[in-house]
């Protein structure tokens, strides 16, 4: 029997009988990392790295968590689990699991470039790989973040002189706190739509050292805005929420903007080829480095990678998931300043 | 190259058209005479063709890239456009940038290598990548592979050198009109008035319509507006000087020599004069009246036709329905009002003397009501709709709204059932936009039209989303999808066709509304089509 079964709930260990990332509510959930596709509502006990523990309150509320620190083993029935950097986003962790010998890695989501904020990837040497490719194609090859973070703030500056307002659009979880780095450099006051505002508090809370951001309110006046940043999350575009900024120019922060169509989808002031997943050198470097001998692609590309990598003497499948809709994160419009 | 790839950059980005126009001024100022001449050329259309052909370009990017052809493949149907997919699979080479030559050097290259052996074609083509940045990359591929579209009009390019060169804008647009070869001509004399008179067949630049906007009863009065039918042909300008023939069409294509017909025009016509008006079949046997045109897709059996046989000629003979009079006697009339026009127009069509020449009818009423009423009857007369013309307007250059207005009647519509996607190209490249329709005929589904407008960004994103879970089998870049989503079609016209399952084919379908009321069982069907054929059709 395979140590990890691939059902319509979701990523199955049936000897220690609980899921990967289950997208139906079951008994025991591990999650990777706190994404809404990964990390979902209604199971009975999860269990998680420390990092994600925060988030994963904030997001699901209460419930029975159990958490884990780096490379700290946890045994269920025997199944030794454990929790590895997939340098995706704070917390994001790929799951080992080990039983009878036979060694099993689910990456989650990660990317191998180390993004300053992330506990950077660390490859695990396993039997069997189970990995992401949402960029699994040649095209996807990213330059490094200095590069884009130059870009940035070169454009917040010009905008700036302008006295237009500088709106980025970023994931509330992860590319916010990502961008903040350049952001700071910029030395000019940075806003933020209330999702990212509450992701944002509570990972100060938990102690991460971020900047101040000031949270963005109906009545925040207008020449505090003005010339500023104002970060918002993918949801919040288009929004009535968005139209208070003026002038503005708006900035997609995306792996998905390598490509000029969805630019041009887009109409943005700015787009910054910027992704918290690996390209395609780094999805190939990832599967080299586990020496796996059977590795399963999913969610993205998994079909062209899992053939090339079957071609170049790895044998691989694809699996079907149901991850890969972060970007689908809805976001209400926040014009009550309600929580989001 | 590194100051157009930058250019095309700015171009193509979301700026707004006055950042646009800035960035073509600054260009102009700081580009060489040569680049300037191409880069007028590229941007109206005048990209010398078929020195490199695609197939070779992707050979040679795949193997700099070591990809194997199925995998170029996965990724050009992702990127929906060649010359894009291969500056983002071949190596990265970003600190060569500066090593580029000028844009002028690449252009009158490819021209040299037309007939070079393909060897040739190679150390050319992978030199040029070596010496550039993904971004020139993809600007040199899109030189080679053409379809340049960046979001700079005509319009835009010729405002851009009329501020840079103190001119006016509609100057400007009659000397970039018409035939000039970016190799033999040098800027300076691109612009200059001397060029023009030597060129005898440029035209002039054509004034278009925009769509009447709410109640044309906002045009004022009705006695003060020169009513005619629309037609749907190839809108042209037929132009005889020094005893020279010229037919072009809008798009400044030289058709001439594809409709033999207009020959005899060429003989009965006077010198210096130049007609705008309507290409399109018409019925030598009128069964009403003076003339009787055919539905557009008996003029498209013609189009796109490189020899042209007596069977051609006969089963789908051309005509010219005249709108105006540019010019006569040599002399420019298109300051003078149209009423003034109008009458020399009739003048010269009556000593033509050819039925295959009719002067547009004018639609005469003393009201708004009235108009509105006969508009109703247009479509059995085989026209879209009512153009409305100021009668004392001048002619103008370009669309612009005031003076001409076109009042179509509302498409055609039926209900449909999606059945098979393909990814768009460009701005909708890796979402499925491109879709085909079927009607029912008993328990079967036909095929009838292929639409891919007509939806927000937001609707395409939710039916790209259906499509993806929702597909039954792929065939190369197209799925057939689960028959399920409703979309009310609409279409300007139908027509008999042998080439289409159904036996009709539409023109300009194109989804007019998201039918989420209802599901497939409730679509129309093939009798339904048929109808509709046999009602509006006006097939042979």
């Amino acid at each position: 029997m395979a140590l990890i079964q691939f059902t319509d709930k979701g990523l199955y260990c049936p000897q220690g009988d609980f899921y990967l990332d289950p997208w139906k509510p079951v008994n025991r959930a591990l999650i990777t990392h706190a994404h809404s596709d990964h990390a979902r509502w209604g199971s009975k006990h999860y269990l998680c790295q420390e990092q994600s523990l925060p988030i994963l309150k904030l997001r699901l509320g209460e419930n029975d968590f159990q958490t884990a620190g780096w490379n700290e083993t946890v045994t269920i029935n025997n199944v030794k689990i454990s929790f590895h950097p997939a340098g995706h986003i704070i917390g994001s962790a790929q799951i080992r699991l080990e039983y009878g010998g036979e060694v099993w890695v689910f990456t989650g989501d990660f990317k191998t470039e180390n993004d300053g904020i992330s506990t950077p990837f660390e490859p695990v040497k396993c039997h069997n790989f189970i990995t992401e490719s949402t960029f699994g194609l040649p095209i996807y090859k990213w330059k490094p973040q200095q590069e884009i973070f130059t870009q940035m703030k070169d454009w917040i500056l010009q905008n700036n002189e302008a006295g237009r307002i500088s709106v980025l659009i970023a994931y509330s979880l992860g590319k916010a706190q990502r961008i903040l780095k350049p952001l700071v450099e910029t030395g000019l006051p940075i806003f933020a739509h209330g999702a990212v505002y509450n992701v944002h508090e509570t990972l100060r809370q938990a102690g991460w050292p971020l900047p101040d951001i000031e949270r963005v309110w109906a009545d925040t006046p207008k020449e505090r805005l003005a010339g500023n940043i104002v970060i918002a999350p993918p949801g919040a575009e288009g929004s009535s929420w968005m139209k208070r900024f003026s002038p503005a120019s708006t900035g997609i922060c995306s792996g998905w903007m390598q490509v000029r169509g969805n630019v041009r989808r887009k109409n943005a002031g700015a787009t910054f080829v910027l992704s918290d997943h690996a390209d395609w050198p780094g999805l190939i470097s990832a599967v080299k480095a586990t020496g796996a001998e059977k590795v399963f692609t999913t969610h993205g590309f998994q079909s062209a990678f899992s053939r090339f990598l079957n071609e170049n003497g790895i044998a691989s499948q694809e699996v079907t998931t149901a991850y890969g809709n972060e970007e689908e994160e809805s976001v209400a419009n926040d014009e009550n300043n309600q929580p989001v | 190259m590194k100051q157009f790839a930058e250019l095309i950059q700015t171009l193509a980005g979301g700026s707004k058209t006055n950042a646009k126009l800035q960035a073509l001024n600054d260009y102009f100022d700081g580009a060489n005479d040569r680049d300037k001449v191409w880069v007028i050329a590229l941007f109206t259309g005048r990209r010398p063709k078929g020195s490199i052909n695609s197939s070779l370009m992707r050979q040679w990017a795949m193997e700099q890239s070591s990809l194997p052809p199925w995998l170029f493949e996965e990724c050009y149907h992702t990127v929906g456009d060649l010359a894009e997919t291969i500056a983002l699979i071949l190596p990265k080479n970003e600190n060569r940038a500066g090593l580029s030559k000028p844009l002028a050097y690449y252009m009158e290259s490819l021209q040299q290598l037309v007939k070079a052996p393909d060897e040739l074609k190679k150390s050319f083509v992978l030199d040029a990548w070596n010496e550039m940045d993904a971004k020139q990359i993809f600007v040199f591929n899109k030189l080679i592979t053409g379809g340049f579209r960046i979001g700079v009009s005509q319009k835009m390019i010729v405002n851009a050198l009329g501020k840079n060169t103190g001119r006016s804008s509609s100057e400007i647009a009659h000397r970039l009109i018409g035939t000039w070869d970016p190799l033999k001509i040098s800027f300076e004399e691109l612009l200059s008035a001397e060029n023009m008179t030597a060129d005898l067949s440029k035209p002039y630049p054509f004034f278009l319509a925009y769509p009447v906007e709410g109640e044309v009863e906002a045009l004022g009065e009705v006695k003060e507006w020169q009513a005619e039918w629309k037609w749907d042909g190839i809108r042209g300008q037929v132009i005889k000087r020094d005893d020279a023939f010229f037919v072009w069409s809008r798009g400044e294509e030289l058709l001439t020599a594809k409709f033999p017909e207009f020959a005899s025009l060429h003989a009965l016509l006077p010198n210096g004069i130049a007609i705008d008006g309507e290409i399109i079949s018409l019925n030598p046997e009128p069964k009403n009246g003076s003339f009787e045109p055919l539905p557009f897709a008996v003029l498209q059996t013609r189009i796109g036709r490189k020899t042209i046989s007596k069977k051609n000629l006969s089963e789908a003979p051309v005509g010219f329905i005249a709108y105006d009079l540019l010019e006569l006697d040599g002399k420019d009339l298109r300051e003078i009002p149209l009423e003034q026009r109008r009458q020399l127009l009739a003048e010269v069509v009556t000593a033509v003397n050819l039925p295959m020449v009719q002067l547009s009818p004018v639609v005469k009423v003393e009201s708004w009501d009235a108009l509105r009423t006969l508009r109703e009857s247009a479509r059995d007369r085989g026209s879209e709709g009512i153009m409305l013309k100021r009668k004392n307007s001048s002619y103008q250059v370009g669309r612009k709204r005031g003076d001409w207005w076109k009042w179509k009647i509302d498409p055609l519509t039926i209900d449909a059932v999606l059945i098979y996607a393909q990814k768009g190209s460009g701005r909708r490249s890796n979402l499925y936009t491109d879709y085909t329709f079927a009607v029912k005929e008993g328990d079967k589904l036909v095929p009838f039209a292929k639409a891919y407008g007509g939806l927000t960004d937001k609707e395409f994103a939710k039916v790209d989303h259906f499509i993806k879970r929702n597909s039954l089998e792929k065939f190369g870049p197209v799925r057939t999808v689960k028959p399920e989503l409703v979309f009310e079609i609409a279409f300007e016209g139908i027509a008999e066709s042998k080439r289409h399952k159904s036996g009709v084919a539409v023109r300009f379908p194109r989804m007019s509304r998201w039918r989420h009321d209802k599901n497939a069982e409730d679509i129309n069907t093939l009798d339904d089509l048929k109808a509709m054929l046999a009602m509006y059709g006006n097939a042979k």
